[in-house]
């Protein structure tokens, strides 16, 4: 403390204002850049691509405010929109659960205190970290087409003569949810890190009193696990209604074929940057964020009745 | 394992957890190994595959090509008007430059939101994490009419200047969580000392961050590297083409007829993840364990 401020009571009570306005001025010099960032790119955006979606926006010239035609045209007249949503909740309602359930599942395995628990952990991280790369969706194409390495291994190991699983209209959105699953590795290691904090003791004390290892898994882990379960729950499914990559690149970014694997976020922009209709692509775009916000929101409901929190 | 010796491992259980059982044990290494195969089998093959002329592509899944050669490489690297080499630098360039922009911006944030005392400090951190759930699609258009404005397209400055703007609220969210962690004792003894907010924050916060800076300047790298969609929007010029980009226009140019190639420039592309796993497989996974990220 310097001596100064301590000489005169003026001086004792002009440090603390002094001092504040230095805390505000540090507090938002620090702030800035964010602040910046949230005005112009974030809020700013927002409100403008909610009134674009009120307009017949092109890119080129003026907006004109058409009202709710946009919202109405997607509701009620466009094939492509509904055909987006069944591709994108068929791959939602089917990634998601097989993800949860495998990273689960191998979590489960690998937390039995084997040895070696960290190089399968890097092993089955892998496929997440590269995953999403264009390389990687380059490859599925390889090994789902008509004569790539999967029907190549089928008709090795039984003599069975696969399809193109690629370029029929009926599996190819399959090809894409294994891609996702395949991708469960982060998954599992949050699970693991969730496995972690269950006190080993619970364990020994269920043992004791003589139940086995599925009622312990019943009784103790899964309970147990419900917040990492809804944790990663929420996040997978946000990222499987924003994928992207994998669809673009395996369907040379048509979608197809015959639009089997016109993912929401594809059919988005295309509209935006292939169709140049910015205006209905913002109404597009927050479709797709009610769309989430409302599956997160549901999520939170249901959670009161399945995760238990231990406080 | 059988049936039977499943039934017996189930039923000793009730004495001895199957954890125990050697058999139970046994059963689940050939069960993990097996998964290890399946889910790294592609991963190999393709770049076995890269040394393979296309004839072998298509006949066999062997992880051991009969003749390798190069010449795929050689022929992808130079497949497109302009080399691999200058999409390559593209992309380094732009990955360099968002894992500096995040650390500084996202860092600051994170200080001002942990250590200082300002009006609206709960407000605008509430509005961050609020930022953390919203999908990017909801600002797409006019950010790409704004940057359109600006003259940025077909340059790296949308892809660049936003981090420096911490518009990755995760690292955000990352770093407070990290800061929170740092003795308060600390700064107070720097302030005692006569250190302003400025100094403390590069004095004394900074320097014992290095594991979060760390986890989100390789996380920023990877992430950038990968991205396709911010590139396939701004970027038309193939001069300034990131690897992703090529990779992508290497797919329609050689229309799958020289697999070869296409895997060699795939192999290429993913090269670089791959030895930042190996060399920071750790700091990856722990800062997956602890802050619940994807990827």
């Amino acid at each position: 403390m310097s001596t100064t401020a301590m000489t005169s009571p003026d001086a004792r009570a002009l440090r603390p204002a002094l001092s504040r306005a230095a805390d505000q001025l540090a507090g938002y010099g620090f702030l800035a850049p964010w602040l910046i960032g949230f005005f112009v790119l974030t809020l700013g955006p927002a409100v403008a691509s909610f009134y674009l979606s009120l307009t017949d926006f092109s890119g080129l010239g003026g907006a004109n405010w058409i009202g709710v035609e946009n919202y109405v045209r997607i509701a009620t007249d466009d094939e492509r929109f509904r055909t987006a949503m069944n591709v994108t909740f068929t791959f939602v309602l089917l990634s998601v659960p097989l993800k949860l359930l495998f990273a689960l599942a191998v979590a489960v395995a690998l937390n039995k205190g084997l040895a070696g628990l960290s190089l399968f952990r890097a092993i089955f991280y892998l496929p997440s970290l590269v995953g999403g790369s264009v390389a990687i969706a380059v490859l599925w194409r390889q090994l789902f087409s008509g004569d790539g390495l999967i029907n190549q291994a089928l008709n090795a190991l039984f003599g069975y003569e696969g399809p193109s699983w690629i370029s029929n209209p009926s599996t190819s959105i399959y090809t894409l949810v294994l891609l996702a699953v395949w991708q469960f590795g982060s998954s599992m290691i949050i699970f693991l890190a969730g496995l972690r904090q269950i006190p080993k003791d619970m364990y020994e004390a269920a043992s004791l009193d003589g139940a086995g290892p599925m009622r312990q898994f019943f009784k103790i882990t899964l309970p147990l696990l419900t917040p990492v379960i809804f944790f990663n729950a929420v996040i997978i499914t946000i990222d499987a209604f924003k994928a992207f990559t994998s669809a673009f690149i395996i369907s040379d970014g048509t979608g197809g074929p015959i639009d089997s694997t016109l993912f929401y976020t594809l059919y988005l922009y295309q509209e935006a940057f292939a169709n140049f209709r910015f205006g209905y692509a913002s109404a597009l775009a927050w479709v797709l964020v009610v769309i989430i916000a409302f599956f997160t929101a549901m999520s939170f409901v249901s959670a009161r009745y399945w995760v238990h929190y231990d406080d | 394992m059988t049936d039977a010796a499943l039934t017996t491992a189930m039923a000793r259980s009730e004495r001895d957890t199957v954890d125990r059982s050697p058999l139970a044990r046994a059963f689940l290494y050939a069960l993990l190994v097996a998964i290890s195969f399946v889910m790294l089998y592609p991963l190999l093959w393709m770049i076995a595959s890269s040394f393979k002329p296309d004839d072998e592509i298509f006949t066999s899944t062997s992880l051991i090509p009969s003749a390798p050669n190069f010449d795929t490489y050689r022929r992808g690297w130079n497949g497109l008007s302009v080399g691999f080499g200058q999409m390559f630098f593209n992309s380094l360039v732009v990955s360099v430059l968002v894992v500096i922009g995040n650390l500084l911006s996202c860092s600051m944030a994170a200080y001002a939101f942990t250590r200082l005392r300002f009006k609206g400090r709960n407000f605008w951190f509430a509005l961050m994490l609020g930022t953390l759930m919203m999908p990017q699609h909801a600002v797409l258009v006019p950010q790409y009419v704004l940057f359109l404005k600006l003259g940025w397209v077909n340059t790296i400055l949308p892809l660049v200047v936003p981090k420096f703007l911490a518009i990755d609220a995760f690292f955000i969210f990352l770093m407070v969580q990290f800061f929170r962690g740092i003795p308060r004792e600390l700064d107070e003894a720097a302030v005692m000392d006569g250190c302003g907010p400025l100094r403390i924050f590069l004095k004394v916060i900074l320097p014992l961050s290095t594991p979060v800076l760390a986890t989100a300047a390789v996380f920023s790298f990877i992430w950038t590297w990968d991205d396709f969609f911010a590139p396939l929007i701004y970027l038309n010029d193939i001069q300034k083409y990131t690897a992703q980009l090529g990779l992508r226009t290497f797919v329609d140019a050689t229309a799958q007829s020289d697999w070869g190639a296409l895997f060699a420039m795939s192999t290429l592309t993913v090269l670089p993840v791959f030895i930042l796993f190996i060399l920071f497989q750790r700091l990856l996974i722990e800062g997956i364990a602890t802050t619940g990220m994807k990827r």
